[in-house]
């Protein structure tokens, strides 16, 4: 009897933490559908740079930081995603950099982007990452011996980092980053859905059921 | 002898009542930290450290029956988890100004989350529940010593 009911209770707790958890994120998810109707400005920016055709119907929105490595092993999978659905997909870069330091290496990405060197330069950033960002141990020097290779001028860029628009372009997605609750990066919302239980297979199956959902096929 | 059993069998269901208690607390202290994702600051982690192995200490003292014992080894951990969710709660309440608060780094102790009705944080739940169970510990150290 007092196994039962000690059993028994320990079997409620966890189908109360299990049925809670399960109704908190579906509370989530309709809230922030209702938030991507409402103001789709919140998950893209003016500012904010994106890939992918205009017509595309599946928005990818990204919060990453240059200097995170699991951004940087996320990228290659967006672009196989982008690739097998042309014209579907639109890629929208946001910036969370959570660490101290790191939203120097996101002034220098849109420095680049002055140049127009954008793309190349995230590109870059990413392979290179382990010389100038190892587990998180940031050595700015080491990444100004790389940047040339994007064919930027370095110069320039360490005069143009420190403006004030590109402080204020961080200073909004930060805004939207706490409005929107990301904790981690990189945080995802693909049509303002976020993406509930990271891993890849998870963002693949959240990218696939938007792609179903916005262009039906003809049978 | 019929009396004993009584006695024995009223001890057993307080000390269950404790043992649910810690039980909910710690699925509730699960909830805000995994599903609702509230970062637990370093207050906190102390209190946590107090509760979560109670669950285990508390239920080795339900079987096979009622043991008194289980009183000497859970009050320890529970005035301590009370004393530190009290300066928790008064750090947060700002009685004691924040900056003398040993969290310098990670999520401060003072962020806010949520306040049930207005005023009840969690700082204050953590408070309750471990007064709430140092005063039933107690009740029961009474009752079996005499």
């Amino acid at each position: 009897m007092k196994y039962v009911l000690v059993g028994l209770t320990c079997v409620l707790l966890v189908l109360a933490f299990i049925g809670g958890s399960s109704y908190y994120k579906g509370q989530q998810a309709e809230k922030f559908g209702f938030l991507a109707q409402k103001n789709a400005e919140l998950f893209v920016r003016d500012h904010s740079p994106t890939l992918g055709s205009d017509d595309a119907k599946v928005f990818i929105v990204e919060f990453m930081d240059p200097a995170c490595e699991t951004c940087a092993a996320f990228e290659p999978f967006i672009k196989q995603a982008m690739a097998a659905n042309p014209g579907k997909i639109k890629l929208v870069l946001r910036y969370a950099p959570f660490h101290d330091g790191a939203d120097n290496f996101v002034k220098i990405l849109e420095a680049a982007r002055l140049q127009g060197k954008y793309w190349e330069t995230l590109e870059l950033m990413f392979k290179t990452q382990h010389i100038w960002a190892s587990h998180h141990n940031y050595q700015p020097e080491r990444l100004w011996e790389v940047l040339p290779r994007a064919g930027l001028d370095i110069e320039r860029i360490k005069k143009d980092m420190h403006s004030p628009a590109i402080a204020k372009i961080i200073e909004q997605d930060m805004a939207d980053v706490k409005t929107l609750n990301v904790q981690k990066t990189p945080g995802y919302f693909v049509n303002g859905r976020p993406l509930q239980q990271f891993g890849y297979k998870q963002l693949a199956q959240l990218i696939q059921s938007e792609l179903d959902a916005q262009y039906p096929t003809k049978r | 002898m019929s009396q004993i059993d009584q006695a024995d069998k009223t001890n057993w269901t307080l000390l269950f009542l404790g043992w649910l208690l810690v039980s909910v607390s710690t699925t509730i202290s699960l909830f805000f930290s995994s599903v609702l994702e509230y970062e637990p600051c370093v207050l906190c982690w102390y209190q946590r450290i107090c509760l979560f192995p109670m669950i285990f200490i508390l239920a080795a003292g339900l079987f096979p029956s009622f043991d008194k014992s289980v009183i000497k080894y859970a009050l320890p951990l529970s005035i301590t988890g009370g004393l530190t969710a009290f300066y928790h709660t008064l750090l947060y309440a700002g009685i004691i100004p924040e900056n003398i608060q040993p969290c310098s780094k990670g999520v401060s102790c003072t962020e806010k989350y949520i306040e049930l009705f207005g005023f009840v944080s969690i700082p204050m739940l953590s408070f309750l529940a471990f007064s709430t169970l140092v005063a039933l510990l107690i009740f029961l150290k009474r009752r079996t010593s005499k």
